[in-house]
């Protein structure tokens, strides 16, 4: 790996770093002032425990191929077997270093939904036997060499189905154990600081350009392009959820622009690598509209998603990764047509319906994305349920009152002489 | 002696602190405080559901003063305060029994 692809690829790992701290302020400013240090704990502890964990064998469980193929072996436990004086190290040592910041965050992005309420200790647990058991096995479906989902021909560029689908419905079944917040949906309380949102918002779209971008693990044309899908796919999705929020309930909001953003950024995901400039305007500007509407959801069917994981991470990831069935474009890319990798190596692409593939494609996206749901859903329900009996994930009324910066920590994040950035309600 | 309290919109208190000054008040105390009377609050929109704001900042400001002054002081913060919409607040006057100045030991009308 030349120096240009290193510098960009270290360059990328630190951007996606900085997006677990930007996530922790996207959702701490939603959240109730009384428990904005236990949001941000959940979000900074996920990059302490992960990325050790990554490196000693959720790389390996997710990346070293097997021939069962259901889940990587250990071959490649603490990067095993390599140092500094083999030519392809470094190319091996980027790659798994890199990636050990996607799995810190996608468990991270199941704390929105879970926030007020769970025990942090349940919280400690919960987050590495749910990378072990859900993150690792799905990520090679979809990303491993011979990961069944790859061989298919479902596409996945940086992580919509192993990623947000993935987080996004595991944390429908922890809220489903974890239970409503006291007094939802009848009360509840507006961000405590819509400033630490919109800051939070502004790291995520910067870190993003590292997630999707340096997903190509180099840095060449298509790196480019996937760097402006990334950006025009979010511009057009904060315009898009806008135009539904000023039309649907009268306003412009800082909210709904952040979250379109987000969600834009999100559906482009898997999409960024296989799609044109248009395609992913028009991705980013579906995801807008179609998350706006996904968050009301929760009201209809009454799960308490706190801050929205369903309706932005789960929707958004979905409605990207299906659209791939339509806008997959590789004759833009020069990618070689087919399923899986060639014999050369290089993965083979198969075009959307928009592009002359038919409906194949949509229906390898579908059948990934099913598999994907239902075993991450019903395996993180039940290690929710596990954790319950053995535990209990859910702090007590008293505690869930007062609020969990106090009471999980012993800590309190604005001190009635000082304003700080929050209203102190 | 007497406590003028008033509650007052706060982009108001720089008209009611020169209004204090130029009736001679030389010390008081100021908090931001939350509170509602006619005015009511405001709905806000997140994500399609609505809030309802009830409580609005105010300021309050404290002022003790002796029983002769205490007329011409309450009309230099209605005079200040008064925009004549809607939330423009109250003052309202109790009685102070011992007031001490801390650094001097000073006592009841040497403490103004």
């Amino acid at each position: 790996m030349d120096s240009g692809n290193i510098a960009w690829m270290l360059a990328s790992t630190a951007l996606v770093l900085f997006m677990t701290p930007g996530l922790a302020f996207f959702y701490g400013g939603m959240d109730r002032s009384r428990n904005v240090l236990n949001m941000l704990m959940m979000n900074f502890y996920c990059l302490l425990v992960i990325p050790l964990l990554w490196a000693a064998v959720g790389y390996s469980l997710s990346f070293s191929v097997t021939d069962h193929g259901i889940v990587g072996g250990f071959g490649l436990a603490m990067m095993r077997g390599i140092n500094l004086t083999q030519e392809s190290a470094p190319a091996a040592l980027v790659k798994m270093i890199f990636l050990a910041t996607f799995a810190a965050i996608t468990p991270a992005l199941i704390s929105g939904a879970v926030a007020g309420r769970m025990k942090f200790s349940a919280w400690a647990i919960f987050v590495p036997v749910w990378s072990l058991l859900v993150y690792c096995p799905v990520t090679y479906w979809v990303a491993a060499d011979n990961g069944w989902m790859k061989q298919m021909g479902a596409l996945d560029f940086a992580g919509g189905t192993s990623i947000h689908v993935n987080a996004g419905i595991a944390a429908l079944a922890a809220v489903l154990v974890l239970g409503k917040r006291k007094g939802w949906p009848r009360e509840g309380a507006p961000p405590h600081s819509m400033p630490l949102v919109m800051l939070g918002t502004g790291i995520l779209w910067f870190g993003w350009f590292g997630f999707n971008a340096g997903s190509q693990l180099g840095a060449d044309g298509v790196t480019v392009q996937v760097f402006i899908n990334t950006f025009l796919a979010a511009s057009a999705a904060g315009l898009s959820w806008s135009v539904v929020e000023r039309l649907r309930d009268g306003h412009f909001t800082n909210l709904g622009v952040a979250s379109g953003i987000v969600a834009g950024l999100v559906a482009i995901t898997p999409a960024c690598g296989f799609v044109s400039t248009g395609s992913a305007m028009a991705i980013g500007a579906i995801a807008g509209v179609a998350c706006c509407y996904a968050v009301l959801l929760k009201n209809r069917f009454l799960y308490d998603d706190a801050l929205d994981v369903v309706g932005v991470h789960f929707v958004g990831g979905l409605v990207g990764s299906i659209l791939i069935g339509l806008f997959s474009h590789p004759q833009f890319f020069g990618y070689p047509q087919g399923q899986g990798l060639g014999a050369d190596g290089l993965l083979q692409v198969t075009p959307g319906l928009f592009f002359g593939g038919g409906l194949n494609l949509l229906g390898y996206q579908l059948v990934a994305n099913g598999a994907a749901v239902l075993y991450s859903f019903i395996a993180s329900f039940a290690i929710m349920k596990i954790l319950d009996a053995v535990m209990g994930v859910r702090v007590s009324a008293d505690d869930e009152q007062e609020g969990l910066d106090l009471t999980q920590h012993a800590e309190t994040a604005y001190h009635s002489a000082e304003r700080g950035l929050g209203r102190g309600i | 002696m007497k406590l003028i309290t008033a509650i007052v919109k706060p982009f108001k208190l720089d008209d009611v602190k020169a209004a204090l000054k130029g009736v001679g008040v030389e010390g008081l105390t100021v908090s931001e405080v939350q509170g509602f009377g006619r005015q009511g609050g405001h709905t806000e929109t997140y994500r399609g559901s609505e809030y309802a704001i009830d409580f609005i900042p105010k300021i309050r400001i404290e002022a003790v003063v002796a029983d002769g002054d205490v007329d011409r002081v309450c009309d230099a913060v209605v005079e200040g305060a008064r925009t004549g919409k809607i939330g423009d607040g109250k003052v309202w006057v109790t009685e102070v029994t011992r007031m001490i100045r801390i650094r001097t030991g000073e006592r009841d009308s040497d403490a103004i």
